[in-house]
């Protein structure tokens, strides 16, 4: 399969009064055309700077790309001047936010913001503009006749369905949702979810679905890439990851989340707190809270290995361990 | 834990507003056992956050008791109804603990003024030092190391915070505390570490608990007994396992099966509810779910269904219930 993106040693920081945020730090990722990938981290391992970098959308100060390439369809995109830049966003890359109401313009009907989007990257009249904003309305489940309606008139799931229509408008290639259905509800949730599956078969589009729930990418999601304070340190297509994570953080991660059939007294945790990204601990950034590291962990930062065809892992004694089939 | 320990009759909680009487929490029976762990659970705007705060007298009620069990005698004290001097002692018996613990934490004060707050403020102890040794066992208890004692709360993580919050919470040695989706704002890690706590806490002090959350699997794992209510009203309340096994409320079956699963190969039907929660302002003289319910009659858009036991210790508000189980 042909990547439709390739990032390769992608460094992001944000310069703050305490020193220097090391959001992004070398962080490799791929995805391939059609494939939809989850991007699974706690909060402030850097998957919305991630995200924005490949938008180029990061904040400027603080923010800045320090270095990297971020391959789209063939091309760096961190070589793309602003206004290539402003023809791929919507066009070619679109975006979902957490927060409809940040895509949303409170004082414009939907179905005209629908519409805008539509006549900067297409060439159609203005009837013809509103006319295609009713159907991808009528596309993510809200009737044609409340497409003249404010986005307050909506409830929080409709409105993200609104920021889906207008992502989904102008056909991109790839689409990028950071946490689309965090702020809603399950039921709500699920309705968003079943919808975005729908329209992946439609659309054929690639998607970087990122969020912290590892429910939703085993529901959605093809590949999962766990992220862990700035760097990725676990990819795999799905199965095998769920089937047997190998990194000693993705392991308790899954461990951490209470089953939904199972009683346990105690939870297992990962001891201690994310690291403060101004200080990111020196070799695996893990060790810290690793019950496996070793006085090497600390000194030499882990490459990605494969484990297995298509599963790689940061953790060379665990791929290790792996490899040689015992227990992790 | 089998002892009665709090009993709400009837109890109910309205807001005037532009357009109506809101209906925040309506109508709603249940009692509470001394030691356990009841949850509530439904989603945004049904009343969880009021309901608890009924419970403990933050909100007055409109209507209703919220009796709770004396101390000494097997008397109750209806807390909707108490003095100002019976609420000023019944303050120490029940506490709540807050989602946004930074939004609730005075950010001038340090971690040590924080949780000393609540003991200068009932005159706690007179000694400065016995105050000191008590603020230092609660930090111990809670999880905070000393040398965060001067540290502020923008100062700390999320759990952090609220560890700083649950500590102000066991302060006065309450009985019984709300907890009011204590872990909503954290990450899964963090979350786990929390719960641990929580949990800890009442295996030593027997707390009695009402915990408030949207998350069904953090629910199910804290729970003995569950609640799941619907724009203002219990729809359904039982046994932890047996609500998940065997749910008898078409509310309670759509949410259980909406929870995404991080399994894979798992079969199960997914019911897509349509159409959005209704207003809670003067909602109908009916059954509040009959506009999303797949089973709904006629019956069910002019009679509003009682919350009746269905199985033993298994109650629900449908009128086809029981038909279900059949
Ligand atoms: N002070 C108030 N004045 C008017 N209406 C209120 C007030 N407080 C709450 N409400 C309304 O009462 C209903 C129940 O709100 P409540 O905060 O109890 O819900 P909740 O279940 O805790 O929701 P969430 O999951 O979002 O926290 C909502 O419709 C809310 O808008
Ligand atoms: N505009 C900003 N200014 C300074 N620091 C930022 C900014 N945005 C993000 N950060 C920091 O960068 C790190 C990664 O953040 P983010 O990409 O938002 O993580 P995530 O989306 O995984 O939660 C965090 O430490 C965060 O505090
Ligand atoms: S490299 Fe070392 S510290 Fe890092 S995850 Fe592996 S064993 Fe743990
Ligand atoms: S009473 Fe009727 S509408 Fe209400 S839940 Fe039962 S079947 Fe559905
Ligand atoms: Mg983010
Ligand atoms: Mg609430």
């Amino acid at each position: 399969m042909d990547n439709m993106l390739d990032i390769r040693n992608l460094t992001i920081h944000y310069e703050v009064e305490s020193g220097t945020v090391h959001a992004v730090e070398g962080l490799n990722l791929t995805l391939g055309r059609g494939e939809s990938l989850g991007f699974v981290g706690e909060t402030g391992a850097g998957k919305t700077t991630t995200a924005l970098g490949i938008m180029r959308l990061i904040p400027n100060p603080p923010g800045k790309i320090k270095s990297g390439e971020i391959i789209f369809d063939g091309e760096n995109l961190l070589d793309k001047s602003e206004a290539e830049m402003r023809k791929i966003r919507g066009e070619k890359i679109a975006m979902i936010f957490q927060d409809p109401m940040t895509s949303l313009n409170p004082v414009m009907t939907v179905d005209k913001q629908i519409a805008e989007m539509i006549s900067l990257h297409k060439k159609v009249t203005k009837s013809e503009a509103l006319k295609l904003a009713g159907d991808m309305l009528e596309l993510v489940g809200i009737r044609r006749e409340r497409m003249h309606d404010y986005p307050h008139q909506f409830s929080g799931g409709m409105k993200q369905r609104v920021v889906i229509a207008i992502a989904l408008a102008c056909d991109p290639e790839l689409l990028i949702a950071d946490e689309p259905t965090t702020a809603l509800d399950v039921t709500i949730q699920a309705q968003v979810l079943e919808l975005m599956k729908e329209l992946k078969q439609k659309f054929s589009a690639s998607m970087i679905l990122i969020t912290h729930d590892l429910g939703i990418v085993a529901e959605i999601c093809d590949k999962v890439a766990i992220m862990y304070a700035g760097r990725v340190v676990e990819y795999a297509d799905k199965r095998s990851l769920y089937s047997h994570p190998i990194h000693p953080y993705t392991r308790g991660l899954f461990r951490s989340v209470p089953d939904i059939d199972e009683d346990v007294d105690e939870l297992p945790v990962i001891p201690g707190l994310m690291p403060d990204p101004v200080n990111l601990p020196s070799g695996c950034a893990f060790h810290p809270r690793c019950s496996m590291a070793t006085e090497e962990c600390a000194k030499v930062r882990p490459e990605m290995q494969e484990a297995e065809p298509g599963h790689f892992a940061a953790c060379p004694f665990c791929v290790k361990k792996f490899m040689n089939g015992e227990a992790l | 834990m089998s002892e009665e320990y709090i009993r709400v009759e009837n109890l109910k909680k309205y807001f005037a507003t532009k357009r109506g009487m809101l209906h925040a929490v309506d109508d709603v029976s249940f009692t509470i056992k001394k030691g356990e762990t009841l949850g509530l659970v439904g989603e945004s705007g049904c009343g969880k956050s009021t309901l608890g705060r009924c419970l403990i007298r933050l909100l007055d009620s409109t209507s209703g008791k919220v009796l709770l069990k004396n101390d000494n005698d097997d008397g109750y004290i209806d807390i909707t109804k108490a003095s100002p001097r019976e609420m000023k002692a019944l303050r120490k018996r029940v506490q709540i603990v807050f989602q946004d613990p930074y939004s609730c934490l005075n950010p001038r004060l340090s971690v040590w003024e924080l949780i000393a707050e609540p003991l200068i403020v009932n005159n706690v102890h007179s000694d400065k030092n016995e105050m000191r040794k008590r603020v230092r066992s609660l930090m111990e208890t809670v999880g905070l190391a000393e040398r965060l004692e001067n540290s502020y709360p923008h100062e700390l993580d999320g759990g952090r915070r609220q560890r700083i919050g649950i500590a102000r919470s066991l302060a006065l040695n309450p009985e019984f505390i709300v907890l009011d989706e204590p872990v909503s704002a954290l990450d899964v890690c963090i979350q786990a570490q929390i719960l641990n706590l929580l949990n800890d806490l009442q295996r030593e002090f027997s707390y009695t608990y009402v915990f408030i959350s949207h998350n069904l699997s953090v629910v199910r794992h804290v729970s003995d007994r569950i609640a799941v209510m619907y724009l203002g009203q219990i729809v359904e309340l039982s046994e932890y396992k047996e609500l998940f096994s065997d749910p008898l409320h078409p509310y309670t079956q759509a949410l259980l099966s909406a929870i995404p699963l991080a399994k894979l190969d798992v079969q199960r039907e997914r019911i897509i509810l349509e159409g959005d929660v209704p207003s809670p302002i003067e909602p109908p003289n009916a059954c509040r779910f009959a506009g999303r319910c797949r089973y709904a009659k006629d019956i069910c858009r002019t009679t509003p269904p009682a919350l009746k036991e269905i199985l033993p210790g298994h109650f629900t508000a449908c009128h086809f219930a029981k038909e279900q189980k059949q």
